[in-house]
């Protein structure tokens, strides 16, 4: 899916504002028919993170109502459906190696939430 | 294949039936039963009366049975048995051939030939039928007379009280439980029996029962001694006589006063007739309980296969309430043996009767006698049990603690052979293996020996066992709720509690690592809206709740979420459920009707949840809670409203629950039901917690459960008036609440408690942890701050943003997709839903 959204030039998309999102959770952003699910941690570096908002395994767009926070150091949100872990970062699925979800660069600039491709 | 026909279908007749069938012996079985119904727990048959139907009592069922092999036959009693031909013959004629032949015939209650017990208000007490007649006679009659002070006959006279009549209970002997009680206890038993009103005679011969002709009660009772008593009802419970007329027509050895003899095989004086149970007689002796006869059939049963065993006789202590009052026997309470040295406590301040049997020498109990306090007797019926040797000071192990008592005999103290379940004849030693091969928390040892699971009265030495081999080999049951946090539900509950604590941020940066998971964050969540009762949105909270709590709805399978209103006692008018229908149209909704007597609309997306609680808040609903681990239902039948057979209004006490702890956030979800009168229809007994309404009151139920593991709820208190039971439920859920492991649903917490369902009433009902008031302080403070979080919710617009499916555009999720089956919308399948992805490309 992410094949979609790819261009030859890196592009800048604003997503939306930072009071959209709220902190320590997570809220879905739509970019084409792709959903993304952005995840707020004021209190680390950086504060914003972005990944597929589709679960794979409980197949249905709801990652970005699963609750944060960490297993082993790592960053992850559990999925509201069956509880798989997704690593925020690398889009690991970390009870199942075979299964991963995509990552977004995403950055909070001037309190708006851009999406670089 | 081989023939065996079982006579009597008891409680003991049916664990033969079970042992065989678990053997997988090559064998046509017969169960042949005079009762009309299959077996049923007769130990728990006073149950009956407090709402227990037969179903509930019942052990197995023609289905069971059919499943075994067995061919079971009800409501026919054996006539005779020809030994030659080998048949036996019921009363309606029939023949069945047998090549083995168990009786487990029982026993029947002993009625004095007086003249006059034929009289239609005399009764006795032995099966189901015996009770509905009891309680047939009991609607007419004012006072009622328990002949009989023994084990049964106290019982009885329970049964008779909470009748609501006035009772007396007539003794034959100078004494009250003369076969398991001295003097002394049989004396402090009488005082605490008559402080609850019951009448005690003692030395009483009845010699003729008369129809009181003229006066209000229909009986006179004329004693020996000159005197009489009045009543209106009867109950014969003097003793049990066994049933062996068929054995005495067959010339089979019995003995002079009853009884089918037996030998260690349990073989009868025929070497293809067996007897098991109250009818057989071993060594001259009749046990009158169930875990010998159970025993019994284990042995008999076993001749059938390679490993025999052999019955040895069995212990017959016991340990039981009477009229609330605990009474416990161990061994030889007389003190018969020669030198038999005694030691007696009395404390008549509290009603507290011990004394101790020593042997001559001093170094072994011979029995022991408890009234009015029996938390010594597990302890002291392992010293008898096993050859314990005593301290110097034997007194010590009945003195109070505070004046010298030795503490109970630790775990560690026992032998490999000493029994700590005798309901399943589990010793310390099965308990071991059983850790051994790897089952080591304290539910894996249940499930696996069955220790525990019968009358639970072992269950506090169970678990000392448990916890000490775990100590000794080492092993730390690790506690930890999560990586985040080296810390139970409850330690959390107590830190939050105590140090004031306000958020999550506070308590994992003071007590915590890391930062925080799906496990401790709801956990940290539900215990502070337990203690403080925020709005769960705020913003603080909002990131800690499971997406249900956070979107107060039930995802579903594809995303989408359920909607549950609150519908309290299931009591709702035309006009709402109109507005339920109008709702479910306009926004495409699944609708289906909850056990709990709720309606359920599913299939709602996030973005219109807000839209669909403004209209039914418009109405009049509330949010149900069925998102959250908290209060769901109180389901109520129609009770003396409408009902014929009502007796208190049950729907109103059930509406007045289920506003009072609505909203109420514990460790698993609760649920609760009403039921107008014992026939229990709103199925109070399979909740967390149950009321079922009496001619006096209410009796609480707790702990029961539906779903995967089911467990009947056990009678907590009875004939409660409103405020009190408010009060008992007010301390038993917050107390819950306290000190519940994470999702842990009451039954289990129950189970797990040391000291059970005794234990649990000394906290709630006698306050003796003494924090009776702060239990109903903290509830009240949680009904005082009760909010509708969905009206809070769409009362402000900051919050509202969260239920909105994308940040930056109103397009609803493709991917969420329904057919219609049955004419009303479903999830698609996956297959369908790309299917129709594809079309619509
Ligand atoms: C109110 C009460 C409370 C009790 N409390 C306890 C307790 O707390 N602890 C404890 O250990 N024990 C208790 N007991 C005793 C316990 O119930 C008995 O020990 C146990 O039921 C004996 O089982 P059984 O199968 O031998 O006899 P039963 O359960 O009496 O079963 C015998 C069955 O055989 C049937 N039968 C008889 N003759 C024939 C025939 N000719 N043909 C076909 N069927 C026949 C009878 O109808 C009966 O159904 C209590 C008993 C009562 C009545
Ligand atoms: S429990 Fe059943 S029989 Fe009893 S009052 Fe309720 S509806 Fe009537």
């Amino acid at each position: 899916m992410i094949t979609a959204l790819n261009t030859t030039e890196p592009k800048i998309i604003p997503l939306c504002g930072q009071s959209d999102l709220i902190p320590n959770s997570g809220i879905c952003a739509a970019v084409g028919d792709q959903q993304i699910a952005i995840f707020f941690l004021p209190d680390e570096t950086p504060q914003v993170y972005a990944i597929d908002n589709w679960d794979p395994v409980g197949k249905a767009n709801v990652l970005a109502r699963g609750i944060v926070g960490d297993v082993d150091g790592r960053l992850v949100v559990a999925s509201p459906l069956y509880k798989q872990h997704f690593d925020l970062i690398t889009g690991e699925c970390l009870e199942d190696h075979q299964v991963s979800v995509a990552t977004y660069s995403v950055t909070l600039l001037a309190n708006q939430v851009q999406l670089s491709l | 294949m081989l023939k065996i026909v079982v006579v009597g279908n008891g409680m003991v007749g049916h664990h033969y039936v079970e042992q065989l069938a678990a053997a997988d012996v090559e064998a046509h079985i017969t169960v042949i039963g005079g009762e009309d119904r299959p077996a049923y727990d007769r130990v728990h048959l006073s149950e009956f009366f407090s709402g227990r139907t037969p179903e509930d009592l019942a052990l197995t069922t023609q289905e069971h049975y059919r499943e075994l092999g067995v061919e079971a036959h009800f409501g026919d009693a054996v006539a005779s048995i020809d030994r030659d031909k080998k048949t036996v013959s019921t009363v309606n004629g029939k023949q069945f051939a047998y090549d083995k032949l168990v009786l487990a015939t029982g026993s029947y209650p002993f009625v004095p030939p007086v003249k006059g017990n034929d009289h239609e208000s005399c009764l006795v007490y032995r099966t189901i039928d015996d009770l509905d007649n009891i309680q047939a006679q009991a609607q007419g009659s004012k006072v009622g007379v328990v002949v009989g002070g023994g084990l049964l006959g106290l019982e009885c006279a329970n049964a008779v009280k909470n009748l609501g009549l006035e009772t007396h209970v007539v003794e034959f002997a100078p004494g009250l439980m003369g076969v398991q009680l001295d003097a002394g206890g049989s004396a402090m038993l009488r005082r605490k029996i008559e402080a609850l009103d019951v009448k005690v005679h003692t030395s009483k011969a009845t010699q003729v029962i008369e129809a009181n002709a003229d006066g209000d009660s229909r009986l006179i009772m004329r004693f020996a001694d000159g005197s009489s008593l009045t009543t209106d009802m009867i109950v014969f419970s003097a003793g049990i006589r066994p049933f062996d007329q068929l054995a005495r027509d067959c010339n089979l050895k019995v003995g002079e006063r009853g009884g089918i003899e037996v030998d260690q095989q349990c073989k009868t004086s025929d070497n293809n007739i067996f007897a098991i149970g109250e009818c057989a007689l071993f060594d001259g002796r009749i046990f009158g309980l169930v875990a010998p006869g159970y025993r019994m059939a284990e042995v008999a049963a076993s001749q059938l296969g390679h490993d025999s065993t052999t019955f040895q006789g069995a212990d017959m202590s016991t340990k039981l309430k009477l009229l609330g009052v605990d009474v416990g026997s161990i061994g030889d309470a007389h003190g018969s043996e020669a030198g038999a040295v005694a030691y007696t406590f009395s404390d008549e301040r509290i009603d507290v009767y011990k004394r101790l049997i020593v042997s001559a020498d001093g170094k072994n109990l011979l029995g022991a006698v408890l009234v009015g306090d029996c938390s010594d007797y597990d302890t002291l019926l392992q010293y008898f049990l096993n050859g314990i040797a005593l301290p110097t000071d034997p007194q010590t192990l009945i003195l109070p603690y505070n004046a010298g008592g030795a503490p109970a005999l630790g775990a560690a103290a026992l032998p490999a052979t000493a029994t700590i379940c005798s309901c399943h004849n589990v010793s310390k030693g099965d308990i071991v293996t059983a850790m051994d091969a790897g089952y080591c928390s304290l539910g894996e040892v249940k499930a696996e020996t069955a220790a525990s699971t019968g009358c639970g009265g072992c269950a506090a030495l169970l678990k000392s066992i448990v916890d000490d081999e775990l100590t000794s080999r080492g092993l730390e049951v690790n506690k930890a709720m999560c990586e985040h946090f080296n810390l139970t539900r409850q330690e959390m509950f107590h830190i939050i509690k105590v140090e004031s604590i306000k958020s999550f941020a506070e308590l994992i940066e003071k007590h915590g690592s890391g930062r925080g998971c799906e496990i401790c964050k709801p956990t940290a969540a539900s215990i502070l809206a337990s203690l403080w009762n925020d709005y769960v949105l705020e913003e603080k909270h909002v990131g800690l709740q499971d997406t249900n709590d956070t979107f107060l709805a039930n995802m579903q399978k594809n995303g989408t979420y359920s909607i549950v209103p609150r519908i309290a006692g299931g009591e709702i008018t035309p006009d709402k459920l109109i507005v339920l229908g109008q709702v479910a149209k306009k926004y495409k909704l699944y609708t289906k009707i909850t056990g709990g007597q709720r309606i359920d609309l599913f299939g709602a997306r996030v973005q219109h949840l807000p839209a669909i609680w403004q209209e039914l808040i418009e109405a009049g609903f509330e949010t149900g809670h069925a998102y959250g681990k908290a209060l769901r239902t109180v389901k109520s039948c129609v009770g003396s409203t409408w009902c014929r057979y009502g007796v208190q209004d049950s729907v109103a006490m059930a509406l007045y629950i289920e506003n009072r702890y609505k909203g109420l956030r514990s460790p698993h979800k609760l649920k609760s039901a009403v039921s107008g009168c014992t026939r229990e229809c709103a199925e109070a007994q399979s909740k967390d917690f149950g009321v079922i309404a009496t001619e006096n009151g209410w009796n609480l139920f707790v702990g029961g459960n539906g779903g995967m593991k089911p467990r009947h709820a056990d009678l907590f208190a009875t004939d409660l008036d409103d405020e009190t039971l408010i009060k008992y439920i007010d301390r038993f859920l917050m107390f819950y609440v306290r000190t519940a492991d994470r999702l842990q649903r009451t039954s289990v917490w129950m189970s797990n408690l040391e000291g059970g369902l005794e234990y649990l009433q000394q906290v709630i009902i006698e306050d003796s942890l003494g924090i009776g008031a702060e239990l109903e302080e903290q509830m009240n403070n949680i009904v005082d701050t009760y909010q509708c979080e969905w009206k809070t919710t769409i009362e402000d617009p900051e919050k509202l943003k969260r239920f909105r499916q994308f940040v930056n555009s109103k397009a609803e999720d493709r991917d969420i997709i329904f057919v219609e089956e049955r004419g009303q919308p479903r999830p698609a399948t996956e297959e369908e839903r790309i299917k129709i992805l594809a079309l619509s490309a």
